[in-house]
């Protein structure tokens, strides 16, 4: 089998990505719907300390940790507003809130 | 074939499972464990691609951090009835058709550049420096070069903190009136 490249990482990425795609379109719990979005944040991530390692430089990966920060803050404050919604009108199924619907 | 070649088909054929199994289990329990087996496999791709440091971030940040703050609002919110409930909205098929095509099109761009990623000026396997060495490169650049939007992200961790708790406290109805 043929060496491993930067090229295989960035494929392994896009597919992450798609999964995370997928996933956020058709689940309809929201708590499965910000799982994929983390995902997809990993998929940056892996292409992120890829490049860093092709490049030879550490930049890269001071990025994916800025990533790693603003996934844990969307984390908590996605979470709060699952909680403030299933006490409002517990709901936790993404077409159940449909308060802005014409 | 290398270590490193075996390892990371192993990896990512590990990354991939259970990302898939993370969006098509029906219970929201089985799908967190199965998303901290996907952080677990992009932490060892972090290893392979020799960055210690943001592997140990990822693992203490992601899967003790954020799993476990995931757990907890499953066990406040998810209900007895979840066995019965649909998993997928109704849309479903128009989603799955516009994100495959979506990221077909991306796949398509990046299998025509793949090519280019790989020139020989760029070096394939860096020298995997020890752990002190990664980390202590990763902390040069981060409190020098990248100091302002360090200092910005600990106040959007803040800004985070506050909001949660605004939005998750109870509001006691009785004594506010």
């Amino acid at each position: 089998m043929m060496e491993v490249t930067t090229s295989h990482y960035v494929v392994l990425s896009t597919l992450l990505l798609l999964v995370g795609v997928v996933g956020i379109l058709t689940r309809r719990n929201i708590l499965v719907l910000l799982m994929s979005v983390e995902l997809m944040l990993n998929a940056v991530n892996i292409n992120l300390a890829a490049f860093s390692a092709s490049l030879q430089q550490v930049h890269g990966q001071v990025f994916s940790i800025f990533v790693i920060t603003v996934a844990a803050a969307e984390a908590a404050v996605g979470l709060g507003i699952l909680i403030a919604l299933f006490r409002n009108k517990q709901a936790i199924h993404a077409d159940e809130i449909d308060l802005l619907r014409w | 074939m290398t270590l490193d070649s075996v390892l990371f088909y192993v990896l990512a054929a590990l990354i991939l499972a259970s990302s898939i199994l993370t969006i098509t289990r029906r219970n929201v329990v089985y799908a967190a464990v199965w998303l901290v087996n996907t952080l677990v496999g992009v932490a060892g791709i972090f290893l392979l691609r020799g960055a210690e440091f943001l592997a140990g971030v990822q693992v203490i940040v992601y899967i003790g951090g954020i799993m476990v703050l995931f757990l907890f609002v499953i066990m406040l919110v998810s209900g007895h009835d979840e066995a019965v409930q649909r998993r997928f909205s109704n849309q479903k098929w128009p989603a799955l058709a516009g994100a495959v095509a979506v990221c077909g099109m991306l796949s398509v761009i990046v299998l025509r550049g793949v090519g280019s990623l790989d020139h020989p000026g760029m070096p394939e396997a860096p020298p995997i420096g020890s752990i002190t060495e990664n980390s202590q490169q990763v902390g040069q650049v981060l409190f020098s070069q990248y100091l302002l939007p360090f200092e910005l992200a600990s106040i959007l961790l803040l800004v985070a903190i506050i909001g949660a708790i605004v939005m998750s406290k109870t509001r006691n109805r009785a004594t506010e009136s």
